[in-house]
């Protein structure tokens, strides 16, 4: 009973911070048109996103250099502290980006800072599941592992469940008046998420310095046994290199770019090809998740009987195979062509607001269209109304904003909840894999990289990769699926080929 | 299962040069296309970190092909 309860202390104190530190993560990539405006150069608002998804895009390189340093430190001074030094970093980074002046305040020293900030966010990332991971996995009994290293596998997703669930509250508490609150929120609320974060970590640095050091390094230490050189244990000597690379290619690709896209590009996608309201982009995730986070902890404990290797693999397949329907059901949910208009209810306004200095104006037309199953479609098209009749604005700009009616929002939930079984099924038993993958002297180090090129890389460059494809192949909607349905598939393929079905653990 | 595990093994082992051939084809074209300050950083950010994983997945499989994977 007393090393039951020890290892759920274990659990509770490594997931708290590992899903504080998802958190932290993720803020940055939810509010990345917010913070454009912010921190980049406003002339052009195609360059500052891109700017911030670039930046985005660093907080996940730099990932695997985070792997390196932090798992070497960890396989030679001991998980615990390794991790808790991860935390501190994180957590102060995002403070710091919440207390960053704007652009328009300091000029180009805000962007640096921000950018300089966000990296050292992705370094204490990449050395934080690792250490995590590792930990529970070295307190857990041996048959066990992949039930209770995915509670740790839950954190990710949870952090992007809380991460969304905190911007959307602070969105609409700073004002009774909903417009006047999303107004606040993009001048200065954006910034509450990030100062938050310090109670978080504070909390988190409290529980976790009561931890004690893993029992497995701990008896490595004792006997003088810990390695001496990790980097070169792990990646200089063929035996290791080559799992490490079987990791990569037959595992963590494939799950990387299945996550990525079950949950970041699905709302992405959601909110900027269907046009959806951002609220109800970001509540669908939330609802899918909610109701998809138990299956980690299914499919973990499931490993710990069937083998880890299939249940990662059937989750890839599925995703390679289903995904351009699913994805297609979304746009064709969200195709008004296909709905009835109730043409009395539509409506329509012009505001025209004056250029200071000039005689022009700025002209907004918002136009609204009900449809009978209770969608409403809001355009909103600006341009400018020039003085000299001879001048127009050339390419308006339009923005639409769907709200979906609750039958269709709910099939739109379920869509993605497949997507996220997909997620909970190559993801929940990885954890439990990469640990038995590797031998406890180079644990940290050897797990960690191959994670965070196939998370990170791989998974986390994907939004970005699939917009620029759909931004290259403009005819096809879903062009942006073919950068992770063909990784999936190298993934499956590598993995049913060159994985051990058989045997769950190769090292203790 | 053995034999087809190297025989696989040549086309992960083609398969990273091809990577790298397509990524820079691919970013020379787009560069071209759309010269600018961010399509080099994009393009250029690709090419930097994918090139040492399409050669990380040659030397999968040169492993492959010299059977170090067989059971």
């Amino acid at each position: 009973m007393k090393k039951e309860n020890k290892i759920w202390q274990v659990i509770t104190a490594s997931s708290l911070g590992t899903l504080i530190e998802w958190y932290d993560f993720y803020i940055f990539g939810s509010l990345a048109t917010v913070i454009a405006g912010q921190f980049f150069p406003k002339t052009n608002p195609t360059a500052a996103l891109l700017s911030t998804l670039a930046t985005f895009a660093a907080g996940f390189i730099v990932r695997p250099f985070g792997a390196l340093f932090f798992g070497r430190l960890g396989d030679l001074v001991g998980r615990k502290y390794t991790f808790l030094l991860t935390l501190v970093l994180m957590g102060g980074s995002t403070f710091a980006i919440g207390l960053v002046p704007s652009y328009e305040s300091i000029g180009f020293a805000a962007p640096i800072i921000v950018l300089t900030l966000r990296l050292l966010q992705g370094l204490a990332l990449g050395g934080e599941y690792g250490g995590a991971a590792t930990y529970v996995a070295e307190h857990a009994p041996v048959g066990r592992r992949g039930y209770y290293t995915s509670w740790i596998q839950t954190t990710a997703t949870l952090g992007l469940f809380v991460s969304l669930s905190v911007i959307l509250f602070t969105r609409h508490s700073l004002d009774v008046d909903p417009a006047v609150s999303i107004a606040k929120f993009n001048a200065w609320g954006w910034r509450i998420p990030f100062l938050f974060s310090i109670v978080l970590v504070g909390v988190s640095i409290y529980i976790r310095l009561k931890m004690q050091e893993s029992p497995l390094f701990s008896k490595l230490k004792s006997e003088g046994a810990i390695s001496a050189n990790p980097l070169k244990e792990s990646f200089g000597h063929k035996e290791n290199l080559k799992m490490v690379l079987l990791a990569l290619f037959g595992a963590t690709m494939g799950q990387g770019v299945v996550w990525y896209t079950g949950q970041f590009y699905a709302q992405s996608f959601i909110e900027n090809v269907c046009k959806i309201d951002f609220d109800q982009s970001r509540t669908i995730l939330i609802w899918a998740i909610l109701f998809g986070t138990p299956l980690f902890v299914v499919f973990g404990s499931w490993s710990d009987k069937i083998g880890r290797k299939w249940i990662m693999l059937v989750g890839m397949f599925l995703a390679v195979v289903t995904y351009n329907p699913l994805f297609k059901g979304l746009l064709d949910l969200s195709d008004t062509a296909t709905k009835t208009e109730v043409v009395a209810a539509a409506t329509s306004k012009i505001n025209s607001v004056s250029i200071p200095n000039t005689q022009n104006f700025v002209r907004t037309a918002l136009s609204t269209k009900s449809y009978t199953d209770g969608t409403i479609v809001t355009t909103t098209t600006t341009d400018t109304l020039y003085a000299n009749p001879m001048q127009t604005t050339i390419k308006p700009v339009v923005k639409i904003s769907k709200v979906l009616a609750n039958s269709v929002y709910w099939k739109m939930v379920l869509i993605v909840f497949i997507m996220i079984v997909y997620v909970t099924m190559v993801y929940g038993p990885i954890a439990a894999f990469l640990v038995e993958l590797f031998p406890t002297k180079i644990r940290y180090t050897s797990m960690s990289l191959p994670y965070h090129i196939g998370n990170g890389v791989f998974g986390g460059l994907t939004p970005f990769i699939a917009t620029l494809l759909t931004t290259m192949y403009t005819a096809d909607a879903l062009a942006g699926l073919q950068y992770p349905i063909i990784v999936a598939a190298v993934s499956v393929i590598i993995g049913t080929l060159y994985l051990d079905s058989k045997i769950n653990i190769q090292h203790d | 299962m053995n034999q087809i595990k190297k025989l696989a093994g040549i086309i992960w082992l083609l398969l990273g040069p091809a990577c790298i051939y397509f990524i820079v084809r691919a970013a020379a074209h787009e560069i071209a296309v759309k010269p600018g300050v961010d399509t080099v950083v994009q393009w250029g950010v690709f090419v930097v970190i994918f090139i040492p994983i399409a050669i990380g997945m040659s030397i999968f499989g040169y492993y492959a092909l010299k059977g170090e994977y067989n059971h």
